[in-house]
């Protein structure tokens, strides 16, 4: 019931709360600047979070499906054996697709290390064979049984060594993010309370008055509660704001590949930064009135 | 009205300031509660509108148990009382007027009919041309006068008074005391504190009042010496 008076007095501008307690600028601006701040960064750890989610689901949806055979042997050796692996993969369950890399590709993937014009014939560059997976999968263990038996220079790596961590890393990094916004709101709900004690504190004689009048301690509650929800739900919309244009203003993930030209959001995902004013309104309507009933219980 | 029954009221140290109290007062009838400074008249007092709890014995208000009330049920009480203090207890944010409303306010009973009665109440007290004014701005009578209004625009069946001529002189005190003594003749019972002798002679001349002391802890019904 008293939930509902507090949640009702936010909405409706309440005669009976309105100017019954005085401004005070200081504890307002701090307020307003904390939860701005919060917001701010909250904006990032949410962007963070999210193109974390997005990398862990990305390596780990593309990694899982694919595989490469690496052939290494003499010259003259590699076409034959390249065709045998060829021939066993097309009788192994679950492999969808299989192909050996052209000269070419394999000169584009050695491109960033060893520049342009390298000549692979004059190298002892391995062949590799791509394969891509049914959704099974295949099983990677009587493969290399019988490439160890049939073609003695291929080695299967089915990337899951490799893939396993980053998949973790990713998956850490987008936990970290969630860890973040939690600690951003217990920060943002220490300082409202810090700050509503202090008004409480200032403004004890006030509350007397009120109670001399009889006003409830709900009613004097409101005034304080109603009034520093207000100033964060401002302060985190003003954080917000600006922490989605800079978001926005980040190097897109298409003009560079990388992890951290892909911080931000993607379609829907950019309502969710709205959630954060509403998050930083119920998190200081919660402190507040905590604050005001402790502080009036102690007057009591 | 208010009753108190065998009420003691000790500091938290253990020093008794008040004990063995029994008392009634009527309903219409006007008390002055005198006694030294330190003696524990506005202990007494607000025991009466519930500001502290008794530390033992039980103090009825309109045939409730303060005691059993919790911070709502006090506040609620408080609404039948009004309250004059000597420092006045204004907020010093809000105009006289809205001072003056504020218990209308507080309470959701800010009507226009309401503030009818306010501007018919600032008349009364003599306030109307400082209706914008803020508290600091008032002289001592004008904001006893305001504090006045204030305790009764609720229109309470009981008015106490802590000590409402304290900063005020002589004519001003006078003024106070007419006002007074015009609610105790609407039927309002009034408890008005005080440790001016003179004003309580003063008020003897205009209304039947009965006079309380407080003297080692007790309180006694003063002799013919007031």
């Amino acid at each position: 019931m008293r939930l509902f008076a507090d949640l009702k007095a936010l909405i409706v501008r309440d005669r009976r709360t309105d100017g019954i307690v005085p401004s005070s600028g200081f504890t307002a601006h701090l307020v307003i600047l904390s939860a701005a701040a919060m917001a701010f960064l909250a904006v990032f750890a949410l962007a963070l979070s999210l193109a974390s989610g997005r990398l862990a689901v990305r390596w780990g949806d593309e990694l899982a499906q694919s595989a490469t055979i690496r052939i290494v042997a003499p010259v003259e050796q590699r076409a034959a054996q390249t065709e045998t692996t060829l021939r066993i993969l097309e009788t192994t369950t679950g492999v969808a697709f299989a192909r050996a890399l052209d000269s070419s590709e394999q000169q584009a993937l050695l491109e960033p290390w060893f520049g342009s014009g390298l000549d692979l014939e004059k190298l002892p560059v391995p062949q590799l064979i791509e394969i891509i997976q049914e959704d099974n999968g295949f099983d990677a263990a009587g493969l290399r049984l019988r490439l160890a038996a049939e073609v003695p220079g291929a080695t299967l790596d089915d990337h899951s060594q490799w893939r396993a961590p980053l998949v973790q890393s990713a998956n850490r990094l987008k936990a970290l993010g969630v860890v973040s916004v939690f600690l951003l709101a217990v920060t943002l709900a220490a300082m409202v309370t810090l700050a509503a004690n202090a008004s409480l504190a200032a403004n004890v004689q006030v509350i007397r008055v009120l109670r001399l009048v009889g006003a409830t301690d709900g009613l004097i509650a409101r005034a304080f509660v109603r009034r520093f929800t207000v100033r964060a739900f401002a302060g985190a919309a003003l954080g917000m704001v600006f922490g989605m244009i800079s978001v926005l203003l980040l190097p897109s993930a298409s003009e560079a590949s990388g992890f951290l030209t892909g911080l931000g959001f993607q379609g829907l995902e950019w309502a969710l930064p709205l959630l954060i004013p509403l998050f930083a309104a119920t998190v200081a309507f919660f402190a507040t009135g905590w604050s005001a009933r402790r502080v009036m219980g102690d007057l009591a | 009205m208010i009753e108190l029954e065998n009420v003691a009221y000790r500091y938290s140290s253990g020093d008794a300031l008040l004990s063995d109290i029994s008392l009634k007062l009527a309903p219409g009838s006007f008390h002055f509660l005198t006694g030294p400074s330190g003696a524990g008249k506005t202990t007494f007092i607000k025991l009466c509108y519930g500001a502290l709890r008794a530390t033992s014995g039980a103090v009825r208000v309109f045939d409730q148990d303060v005691k059993s009330l919790n911070r709502d049920g006090v506040a609620k009480l408080r609404r039948r009382i009004g309250v004059v203090h000597q420092d006045c207890q204004f907020l010093d944010h809000l105009s006289v007027a809205e001072n003056i409303a504020l218990p209308l306010t507080t309470t959701g009973r800010d009507t226009q009919e309401a503030r009818e009665d306010l501007t018919e109440l600032m008349g009364w007290v003599g306030l109307t041309d400082r209706a914008a004014a803020l508290p600091p701005e008032l002289s001592g009578g004008e904001r006893q006068r305001a504090a006045l209004a204030r305790g009764v625009i609720m229109s309470p069946d009981v008015i106490i008074a802590d000590e409402p001529t304290g900063n005020v002189d002589w004519e001003m005190s006078q003024r106070l005391l007419r006002l007074l003594v015009e609610l105790n003749k609407m039927g309002k019972t009034v408890l008005v504190a005080t440790h001016d002798l003179s004003l309580i002679r003063a008020a003897k001349t205009q209304v039947q009042a009965r006079v309380l002391r407080i003297a080692n802890h007790r309180v006694q019904l003063a002799g013919a010496d007031l």
